[in-house]
């Protein structure tokens, strides 16, 4: 029998790859390693063979490379296209993409057309023997993920589907590039275009380089719904500064407009694993300590002495921030400068 | 003219957790959540209702759940919608995204004649954003995620600005084409006090079942001409009304299952408290101090 396959598709954009790809190639190397099991990255874009060539820094055995002209903007209906044709082909174990906008369009549409099960925005992925309705299934991936508004942590498995897919979050899943990279192994797969593909067609792109770096910065002060107000997240900027920290917010406080969703931490939003991580405002729902529980030290700060944030906190202060921000940065100010 | 068709749900209000709904043991008692329109999907409406406004046609709009989520469609016909469809049977119940788009799918080709089939990017109780691509897919018509703004609208062609990481793209479509909104793409009209006279005795068939329950001078047929008459009536799609192999539906049509849900149980943890006064802080961030933080 061959080796079962872990597969990952790497996004890029204009040709530059996602980090989520690489964090996923990481993972995938365990699982497939778990199960005793190859890992094959696919890669999909125009001039892209050199993206192709990296993922074998990350532990991949194999790699696809749909290189065409008419690939260089994604679209959905070509690219799933693309992988229906390949997954049906050579039926992988497992396939992962990052729960990005593209991900988040590509994962469900070839879901659907290879009647997979796939489960978004997992925290973690696991492979383990299952016991399922008293019928026994080897090396079944776990795919975990909070649910319910972060009230439970659900393990969901597809037992009875032959490929098991799932979407994760950027910096959810630790990045690992070895030295020396496997030996370089890419099958270029031929793409020929349908009239079909062009019912859709990209007219214009506009990108930023986003200038919040959440993931790279060392202190993070993050606020909740309770901090009120967008103009009560100025006082968060004025400590951040003062400390050299970046400022987050939690995805109550992302919807109801305090502050830009670029800036978002939790399961839908960006993971980090800061210096420090302080905790304004927020209750500390489990989708949102999903994304900053690994801090190596934690302040909250809360009116509610009950709220769960405190759980995984190191230093709580149960007061009003507008009251103890100031006299934080008066006396980090004080003693440090 | 455009036809739209849109997909809503009702979903628990998973983001105003409040102790009235904690169980002792710390875990949430789900029956307790009140039930509310997915915002998103609110906003899908309203770009429908606004297509309506400026070309003329039609919108619908469509539901899968248990019957109570009627009472989403009500505020649809408050706000707007020309129709509107709950589909419903307990053989739909514990479906997956994949066994949920197959079923809507299915009755949205029972529905038939739409040009933009227009849904929230995600609902609040799974945040998968599954259901629309899925559903695209199992029409085999193209898809628009993540859309922004309808930038423009004509023969028969649509122009979308949608979001992408990093910025957004403007992408142009041949109809039809299944559309979905991101919050903060428009705000929801509120409801026209006209309309909630007309509709708030807008029934479904499981309504009108229980009306004929207790009452022994009503049929239940008549019942339902009567409303239709009145256009009173939440038309109700079930396994009888549609197309569908009940293999691929609910429980049964579900690849993804859950195997173990743990609770979140809010304990207390161990943190060392400190004073919010000026003493408190000074000693605070002396600890940072000294564990090298700052």
């Amino acid at each position: 029998m061959s080796k079962p396959q872990v597969w990952v598709f790497i996004e890029q954009r204009s040709g530059k790859p996602a980090d989520v790809s690489f964090e996923l190639l990481s993972k995938g190397r365990k699982l497939a390693d778990n199960m005793g099991g190859i890992l094959k990255s696919i890669v999909i874009g125009h001039n892209v063979k050199e993206i192709a060539v990296e993922t074998f820094n990350y532990g991949v055995n194999e790699s696809y490379l749909i290189n065409h002209p008419e690939l260089f903007y994604y679209r959905t209906l070509p690219y799933s296209r693309i992988l229906d044709g390949l997954i049906k082909k050579e039926v992988p174990r497992i396939v992962l993409f990052g729960a990005t906008v593209i991900g988040r369009d590509l994962a469900p549409h070839v879901a659907s057309s290879t009647k997979s099960g796939l489960t978004a925005d997992c925290t973690d992925l696991k492979i383990s023997d299952v016991n399922y309705l008293n019928k026994p299934f080897k090396n079944l991936l776990l795919q975990i993920r909070p649910a319910f508004g972060g009230n439970i942590i659900a393990t969901i498995i597809t037992p009875d589907v032959p490929v098991q897919m799932a979407t994760v979050r950027e910096g959810v899943m630790e990045m690992h590039r070895f030295d020396k990279p496997n030996e370089i192994k890419i099958r270029e797969i031929p793409f020929t275009p349908t009239e079909l593909d062009d019912v859709l067609k990209v007219i214009e792109q506009h990108r930023e380089e986003s200038k919040v770096n959440l993931k790279g910065a060392p202190i993070i002060v993050a606020g909740g719904y309770g901090l009120g107000s967008k103009e009560n997240f100025n006082l968060l900027f004025d400590l951040a500064k003062a400390i050299g920290g970046e400022v987050a917010g939690s995805r109550a406080a992302v919807d109801a407009g305090f502050i830009p969703s670029e800036r978002q931490v939790g399961q839908t939003g960006v993971t980090v694993r800061p210096k420090l991580y302080i905790a304004v405002g927020i209750s500390g729902a489990i989708q949102h300590r999903a994304g900053m529980q690994e801090a190596n030290k934690i302040i909250a700060i809360n009116t509610d002495p009950e709220a769960p944030i405190f759980d995984i906190s190191h230093y709580g202060i149960v007061g009003d921030a507008m009251d103890i921000i100031p006299k934080f940065i008066e006396t980090y100010k004080h003693k440090l400068k | 003219m455009y036809n739209s068709i849109v997909l809503v749900k009702q979903v628990p209000d998973t983001a105003n957790i409040s102790g009235k709904v904690m169980k002792d043991d710390g875990t949430v008692n789900r029956a307790k959540l009140p039930a509310i329109f997915n915002h998103e999907d609110k906003i899908a409406l309203e770009f429908a209702l606004q297509v309506k406004d400026k070309f003329g046609g039609k919108v619908s709009a469509v539901t899968m759940g248990p019957p109570r989520a009627s009472d989403i469609l009500r505020e649809c016909l408050y706000m707007g919608a020309d129709a509107v469809y709950c589909v419903t049977d307990r053989k739909f119940a514990g479906a997956d995204t994949l066994a949920t788009s197959y079923v809507l799918s299915e009755a949205i080709k029972k529905i038939g004649n739409y040009d933009i089939i227009f849904g929230g990017r995600q609902a609040i109780d799974g945040d998968t954003a599954q259901v629309g691509p899925q559903t695209a897919e199992k029409l085999g018509i193209p898809q628009i995620t993540y859309a922004e703004e309808i930038l423009e609208l004509k023969d028969r062609k649509i122009k979308v600005k949608r979001k992408i990481d990093g910025g957004f793209e403007i992408v142009e479509c041949q109809l039809p084409v299944l559309i979905t909104v991101l919050k903060g793409a428009a705000d929801p009209r509120p409801f026209s006090s006209k309309k909630l006279m007309a509709y708030k005795g807008a029934k479904s068939l499981a309504d009108l079942e229980k009306m004929v329950e207790g009452n022994s001078l009503l049929y239940i047929d008549n019942l339902v001409h009567e409303y239709k008459e009145r256009k009173l009536f939440i038309e109700t799609l079930t396994t009888d009304d549609i197309d569908v192999d009940p293999e691929r539906c609910g429980v049964k049509g579900s690849p993804t299952k859950v195997h173990k849900v743990e609770s979140v149980v809010l304990a207390g943890g161990n943190h060392i408290q400190i004073e919010p006064t000026k003493d408190g802080i000074s000693k605070l961030v002396d600890s940072l101090i000294e564990d090298r933080i700052f």
